[in-house]
């Protein structure tokens, strides 16, 4: 069907995009490989040169790249959780009839749009802070010590926060796959007299495990990223206590000008966000074959 | 759905359905409230905030001192720019890897896609030196050259599955009708193509507006959009809820709406295609 004037014409189509994200891949890697192995700091200019691996063994073996990659895997892994579980039980609810689902439904996925530095703000002071916060005065009207969020436990408060930002992402996503089940499946199941749960188990689940591995590898491509979230709210403290890889090495890089150690954060954390996409890109991979 | 549901087996789920949407939708709500309040009612007990007075105050406040205006400008130029750039460069891409598969088209896809997976902080440097060096810090058309790039896999992928459902057999029958490239392009395949550029669109003027890496890295005061804007009352003086709350309520507004309408095309758009 496609003639050779028609290829050629669809290469020419195709090279702007191409071309441009190779330059945006190539050009930005490169120099983070190559300011990686240099002793490389903004404030000390004209200084620049070779050093190695040294800025590779500096950064991992700072007790801040420990507590932040712990802080990353429990970020992570905290937000997954409370998305998936909470999506699926949700998405289990909204597909249920009712009135007004489509009112419900707006409602429950709004925080998705809201802005990163907005929901930060708006939950550190309406909510968190433990004065004026409204959960501080919920705590004095049960007669409790208001609780301090985000300075006692801040990785959890913040968790908290981008989990709010990310389960009706998870809830919309299982809610358009649990509609697309077949109900005739449901109703042989039931009139077998499979319980609720047995249907839930052994139909619903196994029909859910795609959407929710799409979910799950999505979600952590961003959720590895998280940044404005902790920018805004603990600056990544008390101490490195809520502080992330990509709030670390941005610490490095831009607020102590250490390029040469930023870098190589990077690379870290390229390698690392490259482990979750090579599982992604072959679940989007088959899905394109499909 | 053929099975019979009683009415009070509905009234039950609504009862729920309807608690837990509005606990989820709560904090945005709280903060559409306080932003009607004074400065010193926003902070007293919900019970007293909810019988205050209401004003307009904080919203007059919010532009007079920071020239609020300015930042929601920036906001809409890069979101609008960096969407309309980007579609630029996407369609002719799309439209040749859907509508002329070559042995390498599915590779480029997903090699197109692998850019996405770069975590941002990992070349945070480079760019931020090669901006400081081409004088393109704190500038808009530095924002929209990233978000562009950062977001243009996106499009091409969104584009490229709508473009898929559209059926080859109409443009082999302008091809017939010797139809040239340039006509099949402007006068069969875009008119067929409008619904899902529309989304592209959409999804993609949301997740401009709400990117908060780039653009709280890359701008100071001048081009700040509304994510680095609303960032500075992070560390602010006295008292500013009600403030802070009107910011917010301007700043979500026009994506909130945008974003309800756009529900299909977000679960289409994020997940490339692998959930429908």
């Amino acid at each position: 069907m496609a003639t050779k004037a028609s290829r050629a014409a669809a290469r020419v189509m195709i090279s702007p995009a191409v071309l441009l994200l190779l330059g945006w891949m190539i050009v930005p890697l490169a120099l983070t490989l190559y300011f990686s192995f240099l002793r490389y700091n903004l404030l000390m200019p004209g200084m620049e040169e070779f050093t190695g691996w040294d800025n590779y063994s500096y950064f991992l073996s700072d007790p801040a790249f420990t507590a932040a990659l712990t802080n990353t895997l429990l970020l992570v892994g905290g937000v997954l959780l409370i998305t998936t579980v909470g999506g699926v039980l949700l998405g289990l609810l909204l597909d249920q009839p009712f009135w007004g689902q489509g009112i419900v439904r707006i409602l429950v996925i709004a925080p998705f749009f809201v802005m990163p530095t907005v929901s930060a703000l708006v939950w550190k002071n309406m909510f968190m802070n433990p004065v004026n916060g409204l959960f501080a005065h919920a705590f004095k009207a049960l007669g409790l010590a208001p609780y301090d969020f985000l300075s006692q436990a801040p990785l959890l408060s913040i968790i908290g926060i981008v989990s709010w930002q990310w389960l009706p992402f998870a809830t919309l996503i299982l809610l358009t796959a649990l509609q697309s089940l077949d109900q005739d499946q449901l109703e042989a199941a039931e009139m077998d007299g499979a319980s609720a749960l047995s249907r839930f188990w052994y139909i619903m689940l196994p029909h859910l495990a795609r959407s929710i591995t799409v979910v799950i590898l999505i979600q952590t491509i961003f959720l590895l990223s998280v940044f404005a979230e902790i920018l805004v709210t603990t600056n990544g403290g008390p101490g490195t206590a809520s502080t992330n890889l990509t709030y670390l090495i941005y610490m490095q890089s831009l607020l102590q000008f250490d390029v040469g150690m930023g870098s190589a954060g990077g690379v870290v954390a390229i390698i690392l966000a490259n482990i979750v996409a090579i599982f992604l890109m072959r679940m989007i991979g088959k899905n394109l074959e499909a | 759905m053929a099975r019979a549901v009683t009415n009070r087996r509905k009234l039950i789920v609504t009862v729920a359905a309807w608690a837990v949407g509005i606990a989820i939708f709560f904090p945005i709500l709280w903060t559409v409230i306080l932003s009607f309040k004074s400065e010193g009612d926003a902070i007293k007990t919900p019970l007293e905030v909810l019988s205050s007075a209401w004003t307009f105050e904080s919203y007059a406040t919010v532009q007079e001192r920071s020239n609020y205006v300015r930042h929601f400008w920036n906001s809409v130029v890069i979101s609008l720019g960096s969407t309309l750039l980007g579609l630029i460069i996407a369609i002719p891409a799309a439209w040749a890897m859907a509508f002329v598969p070559g042995k390498q088209t599915k590779n480029v896809l997903m090699w197109m896609l692998s850019t996405k997976m770069l975590p941002p902080v990992g070349v945070l440097v480079p760019i931020y030196l090669i901006f400081r060096d081409v004088g393109l810090l704190d500038t808009k058309t530095g924002l929209v050259i990233v978000l562009t790039l950062i977001n243009l896999p996106i499009i091409v992928w969104m584009l490229y599955t709508y473009f898929k459902e559209i059926p080859g057999e109409i443009l082999e029958a302008a091809r017939m009708d010797g139809a040239s490239l340039r006509n099949e392009l402007i006068h069969v395949l875009t008119p067929m193509a409008v619904p899902g550029i529309a989304s592209t669109v959409l999804l993609n003027i949301i997740l401009a507006w709400n990117e908060a890496f780039w653009t709280l890295n890359l701008t100071a005061a001048k081009a700040a959009p509304l994510t680095a804007f609303i960032a500075s009352y992070s560390s602010p003086e006295g008292l500013f809820y009600a403030k802070l709350s009107a910011a917010s309520t301007m700043a979500i507004a026009p994506i909130l709406i945008m974003g309800w309408f756009s529900q299909k095309q977000l679960v289409r758009g994020l997940t490339f295609g692998a959930v429908k």
